[in-house]
């Protein structure tokens, strides 16, 4: 060997050797349903409701729905900032709270307006979120978190949050709602696998609405399903259809029973988002109008009223008046939202600390001080220009 | 030479510099096929197609970790994180690897790349999207940190970025990415890294800034008429100290601006800079207008949060007459 270390072969596969790859391709992943596109029913599956509840949820979707087009007329004219519309993942969003209890806690993402007010958030407080007004982030009223504008980072939490009710016996469970792009984030692998080693009472709840801005979902990532991504960290996983509201609250409620038994489940709603990412993104960069209209056909109010009205339900839902219960609603929260009491320049250092540290005691009375001798401070801080 | 708004020189600089050398990526979140939020990559994916130009997974650890790997082997990548608060994910990346690759391995691997990201509030976005953290990155050894102000500066400095040997953490101030044009050089145009600019000669005070916050420093040394000197850092990693005492020695007076929070700010490393080689030579204390200690207020309050022009006009002020 005169000293050398040893060699070592060139690389070569040995096919016959039958070494085994686990694949994707072995894996045969089930989307629950109950009512299909063209409306047939699988009536075994249609969960034990009443005939006020089959309405109710009804009334959710067109919540959803008209909440999401006022709003969006709001930002419109200015009145408030960036929104994120849930428009196409209606039974998405409202299947899924359906199925919850109020005393489990919901940790959002934006787009599930329904949710949060089947949770117990005030309208009036949701559109202050979206005006900027920092008092809404109390969410006073609900068990529901601030929403995650970092995406993905509030999957942790979720799992920190089930341990605590674990701890305490609580009878919840905690809920995370994200997109398909967080499932793509470090924080959702770490906080899903932590969970699965806890087996604390978390429910992820992933709408894969098929895009992250402008990323169409067989990019962000190479799996056929999010579902499938549960097996890895030995959690559960159910993939169900996200545009049948009451697939969605199958779905849900076996997730939530489940992981009150200590067995978290991963749940991916498949649906589509049909308007743009927020207001202020343009879809025609990076997707079909065909595409769009495709998903229409599949859309989930029309489905569910096939439903209803099959069932003969739909009779006793006045469509027209169900949307001007809305509309009032939301003139009314509108109102409530601009009489929010004006609030001066301390609301920007409370609740920093439970105490403020002195630097910024004194920053804050500092700048009282400066805001009543400077008047010409007002023209600056009002002139709206934008980057 | 074209007039140019901040995002168009970035785009510029882009194209050019992608032009000139194959070895440079873009990839990021949004940046091919929607020419990234801002419209800063438009127009990349047509010019050099879908292998240099990439849409990536919603991934900041991966896309600022990538980028180190694909520069140890020989290429350029420049990522773009969508908004400067989404960086703190991949902060590990930058601390653990992109910053000390080099070090490490005794100069054996580097780590030639750009994160570019837009920071600082004014643009009225939700909650995470108006961070100025600029400090945290500065003081990561190994990590260069500029911040343009103007449209010619953006794309020089973008420019020597991406051929910095280095990885540098390329701030673009957002507030301002369309609030106004200038001329910008046509095809190559370099501004080193680590050389402050003096936008504006005086003998009464030296007043420091970068990025976002240059536009109403200027404004308020204007409407003052005071005679001021006013310092862009354009660097804050490595800082021009040669430029900065200079100006300080000649005019004995310092105000530095920032919108990042004051206690641990950038502005603090200035002061410190001043007091160990400027002291004797100051003839009023230095003072720093600020952020607040907070985090930045949604957009109801957002407006409070920066120094604006009169916040900046009383501190020049007080300095002058001390
Ligand atoms: C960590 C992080 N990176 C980037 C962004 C910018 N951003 C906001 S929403 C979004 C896409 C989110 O996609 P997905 O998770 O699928 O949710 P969807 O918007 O489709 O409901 C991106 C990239 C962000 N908010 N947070």
């Amino acid at each position: 060997m005169d000293g050398e270390p040893p060699s070592r072969p060139p690389p070569r596969v040995n096919t016959a050797a039958g070494v085994e790859h686990l694949s994707q391709a072995d894996l045969r992943v089930e989307t629950h349903q109950v009512v299909t596109a063209e409306g047939t029913v699988e009536a075994s599956r249609v969960p034990d409701l009443t005939d006020a509840q089959f309405r109710d949820l009804y009334r959710w979707l067109v919540l959803q729905r008209t909440f999401d087009e006022r709003a969006t007329k709001l930002q419109r004219r200015g009145q408030l900032g960036t929104y994120a519309s849930g428009r196409g993942q209606e039974a998405s969003i409202v299947g899924s709270a359906f199925a919850l209890a109020d005393d489990d806690w919901i940790f959002p993402a934006g787009r599930e307006a329904a949710a949060l007010l089947m949770h117990g958030v005030s309208m009036r407080d949701l559109l202050l979120y979206w005006r900027g007004v920092e008092d809404a982030s109390r969410m006073e009223g609900a068990n529901v978190f601030g929403v995650a504008i970092a995406i993905g980072s509030q999957m942790p939490m979720v799992t920190g949050k089930a341990w605590g009710m674990q701890l305490a016996g609580d009878d919840a469970v905690a809920v995370g709602y994200f997109g398909d792009g967080a499932t793509s984030t470090g924080a959702f692998h770490e906080g899903v696998n932590f969970a699965g080693v806890l087996g604390v009472p978390a429910v992820f709840y992933c709408q894969n609405n098929q895009y992250a801005i402008s990323l169409p979902f067989s990019e962000q990532t190479a799996a056929d399903t999010v579902a499938q991504k549960a097996l890895a960290y030995g959690v559960d996983g159910v993939r169900v259809d996200g545009n049948d509201v009451l697939a969605v609250y199958n779905a849900m409620s076996t997730a939530r029973a489940r992981a009150r038994d200590g067995r978290p489940v991963l749940v991916e709603s498949v649906t589509y988002r049909r308007g743009a990412h927020t207001t202020s993104d343009d879809p025609t960069r990076y997707r079909e109008e065909e595409e769009v209209e495709s998903w229409a056909a599949r859309d989930p109010v029309d489905r569910y009223r096939t439903f209803l009205a099959d069932r003969d339900l739909l009779d006793d839902v006045d469509e027209a008046a169900v949307r001007e219960e809305v509309d009032e609603m939301f003139d009314e929260a509108v109102a409530a939202a601009d009489d929010y009491p004006h609030r001066d320049v301390d609301e920007m250092f409370v609740h920093l600390y439970e105490e403020p540290t002195p630097e910024l005691a004194r920053q804050m009375e500092w700048y009282r001080d400066f805001l009543d001798d400077h008047p010409e401070m007002d023209e600056y801080v009002h002139q709206r220009e934008r980057g | 030479m074209p007039r140019e708004t901040i995002v168009q020189a970035v785009n510029d600089a882009l194209h050019t510099e992608m032009a000139a050398d194959d070895r440079t990526l873009v990839f990021g979140e949004d940046v091919a096929r929607s020419g990234g939020v801002f419209r800063a990559t438009d127009g990349l994916l047509e010019a050099f197609g879908e292998e240099r130009v990439r849409d990536t997974p919603l991934s900041e650890i991966a896309i600022v970790g990538a980028a180190v790997g694909l520069a140890t082997h020989g290429y350029r990548p420049i990522v773009e994180i969508q908004f400067s608060g989404f960086l703190p994910p991949a902060f590990d990346q930058l601390v653990s690897n992109a910053s000390r690759i080099r070090w490490r391995t005794r100069g054996r691997l580097t780590a030639p790349m750009v994160v570019r990201t837009p920071y600082g509030a004014g643009v009225r976005a939700l909650e995470h999207h108006s961070e100025s953290l600029e400090a945290a990155y500065a003081h990561v050894p190994g990590l260069k940190v500029a911040i343009p102000s103007t449209p010619a500066d953006a794309k020089g400095l973008l420019t020597s970025a991406i051929r910095d040997p280095d990885p540098v953490l390329f701030m673009e101030p957002k507030r301002v990415y369309r609030s106004f044009r200038e001329e910008v050089p046509d095809g190559e145009h370099t501004v080193p890294l680590g050389e402050a600019a003096v936008r504006r000669e005086g003998a009464d005070v030296t007043v420091v800034s970068w990025g976002a916050m240059m536009h109403p420093t200027l404004e308020a040394v204007d409407k003052l008429g005071v005679d001021a000197e006013v310092v862009d850092l354009r660097s804050i990693s490595p800082l021009d100290r040669e430029t900065l005492l200079a100006s300080v020695r000649k005019t004995g007076r310092c105000v530095v601006v920032h919108e990042a929070a004051k206690s641990g700010g950038f502005g603090a490393e200035v002061a410190a800079t001043v007091a160990e080689d400027a002291l004797l030579y100051l003839e009023a204390p230095l003072r720093r207008v600020t952020g607040f200690d907070v985090p930045v207020p949604l957009l109801s309050m957002e407006d409070y949060y920066p120094p604006q022009p009169p916040r900046i006009a009383a501190a020049i002020e007080e300095t002058v007459e001390f």
